[in-house]
């Protein structure tokens, strides 16, 4: 019963521990970016829409997960598009 | 191969995907190295989203298809066309969505699993197990209250409700009576409720307190405190993805929601270092609106310059510190703000731009501002290096800045920015401000830098004046 539990506690708090140990490194010139492409990893959550909405009927469960997908497509997508975008005008210097 | 699928070769795809988003957030500790990372984090996104189709199998592909169209179309039409100026409203907003399909995926999951199929039990057993339960609730805690906390963040910022800090009578108690609501709305649903219409009923009410809580939690948080709350926000968006990790056993959830909430949380951290605040103060002080509406304060000794004297300044010195603030964003200025650093450079001046921490509306808004504007990352120093070159600096340009350049915070004990650390500003040879009045900044006291000898004023619109600037200065080229 604690099984499953047990082993996602473990790797949450190693993944935070991961996390910190980067993102301490990152410059603040890159904070803003580094902002948008976290919140479009946070996204990741599509994953869990997608298997909500596997019925294609008009259940309340399948209509939340269509929303569901939207919402974190939205997410995923502009947030790497929009990172993207930022990061490429960091690098216009050697354009110049 | 098919009886290798699902215990093996899906749970390391989701591996490869994990390791990929680490590799990705590592890209972005260097400018050259970061482009390369987004990408890798956007492949990693790709393979989490190819590796759950397949774990799938065959299914009605409708709804997911419609989902993933629509929600592509606005997210890329968004992301092309919002202006840097409005980096942080869009990252309020994308934060919120993301917070909402957390939560919505919860509530779809307890509908799916319990109120349709109309089975009877709690569901801490309907649902795998009493941390399957109590993750879910969480989910849609955490989940709404990012979804309306940044739908309210973006309002806030976007100018449509003012960001002056809207203080209702008795919110602490309110907010706490709304908060126990939600705990107790979750532990009835997880541990209480038994046929599916009290779990359906539980469900919508914690959904809906919750909804209520980010509205009432963001509301009292005044404009100029947005780069912390922006990035708290951030931090939820990552536990609620966390957590639906949980509810669901998928550990590519578990990683990735902790990897985003632990970048918010230190960017939270950095916030209000720079601030000299705790977080618990910028929550619930209610502290900050915005300038510019506020009665000008009493101030004597106050010189004041023409763009004409002020070229003339800038014209004989050999090292010029440009401080952009939130009003150079606002004026839109980051350009001209450019074209007079070039102008300055070519004339043999040395320039850099100084970075305050809390600069403009989230984290690094000024660094991508001026990144726009083309300017070398480079020439963009952080406060704690520029500091101690302000002393051999001849002339400084504060542009749009206020609070983070005043002096109160070293001097005066009493001040509301006591403690903050600040540009030191006025240790430089001649410090100019680009200021539309004498108005007070966010924290709504008198800026004494404004009348010390060595300093200053151009009133005027930033862009405008800098803009004159920039023309007076052609012409003494012109002239010489």
């Amino acid at each position: 019963m604690m099984g499953p539990l047990l082993i996602g506690l473990y790797v949450f708090v190693l993944a935070v521990f991961v996390g910190v140990e980067i993102i301490t490194k990152i410059p603040p010139t890159l904070h803003t970016p580094l902002m948008s492409g976290a919140n479009a990893i946070s996204g990741i959550t599509l994953v869990g829409s997608l298997t909500t909405a596997t019925s294609g009927d008009t259940k309340i469960s399948s209509i939340l997960g269509l929303i569901a997908i939207i919402f974190a497509t939205i997410n995923v997508v502009g947030g790497f598009l929009v990172t993207n975008r930022m990061l490429g005008m960091f690098g216009s210097r050697s354009k110049r | 191969m098919s009886e290798l699928l699902a215990p093996v070769v899906i749970p390391l795809l989701y591996l490869l995907s994990a390791v990929l988003f680490i590799l990705g957030i590592k890209g972005l500790t260097g400018v050259r190295t970061a482009r390369r990372g987004n990408m890798l984090a956007a492949i990693a996104m790709l393979i989490a989203v190819v590796t759950t189709l397949l774990e799938l199998g065959v299914v009605d592909y409708r709804w997911i298809l419609a989902g993933l169209v629509i929600g592509s179309a606005i997210g890329a039409i968004a992301a092309v066309r919002v202006e840097m100026t409005g980096m942080p409203q869009l990252v309020a907003l994308f934060n919120g969505f993301g917070g909402g399909a957390s939560a919505l995926v919860a509530g779809s999951i307890v509908w799916g699993t319990i109120v349709e199929p109309s089975a009877t039990g709690t569901a801490a057993v309907l649902l795998d197990g009493a941390h399957a339960a109590i993750t879910a609730a969480l989910s849609m805690f955490i989940g709404a209250i990012t979804l309306t906390g940044s739908l309210i963040a973006f309002l806030k910022l976007q100018g449509t409700i003012g960001g002056k800090p809207t203080i209702l009578p008795a919110r602490h108690a309110i907010n706490a009576l709304f908060f126990l609501g939600c705990v107790g709305a979750g532990f009835y649903l997880c541990f209480v409720a038994v046929e599916p219409g009290q779990i359906a009923l539980a469900t919508s009410a914690l959904a809906m307190l919750s909804l209520l809580v980010g509205v009432l939690f963001v509301i009292p948080i005044g404009g100029a405190d947005m780069p912390v709350i922006i990035s708290f926000l951030n931090s939820l968006s990552g536990l609620a993805a966390s957590m639906t990790g949980f509810v669901l056993g998928n550990n590519l959830l578990i990683i990735s929601g902790a990897l985003v909430g632990a970048s918010g949380l230190i960017l939270t951290q950095i916030m209000c270092v720079a601030m000299n605040r705790p977080f618990t103060n910028v929550l619930f002080s209610g502290f900050g609106g915005d300038s510019g509406d506020s009665e000008p304060s009493e101030y004597t000794n106050v010189r004041s310059c023409s763009p004409e004297e002020g070229a003339m300044i800038l014209e004989s010195a050999q090292s010029v510190v440009i401080v952009p603030g939130y009003g150079l964003a606002v004026a839109q200025a980051q350009h001209v703000a450019r074209e007079l650093g070039d102008l300055l450079e070519k004339r043999g001046a040395r320039v850099s731009y100084a970075i305050h921490p809390v600069a403009g509306r989230m984290p690094g808004h000024m660094n991508v501002l001026l990144a726009e504007a083309d300017v070398d990352y480079e020439k963009l120093v952080e406060m704690d290096r520029i500091n101690p070159e302000f002393k051999t600096t001849d002339a400084v340009l504060v542009v749009g800045a206020n609070d983070v350049v005043n002096p109160a915070a070293e001097t005066d004990p009493k001040s509301a920015i006591a403690g903050m650390p600040i540009l030191q500003v006025y240790n430089a040879g001649t410090v100019m401000v680009i200021k539309r009045s004498l108005s007070p900044g966010f924290a709504g006291i008198k800026n004494e830098l404004f009348e010390r000898d060595n300093t200053t004023m151009i009133f005027g619109d930033a862009k405008e004046a800098l803009q004159e600037l920039v023309n007076e200065l052609k012409s003494i080229s012109a002239a010489a």
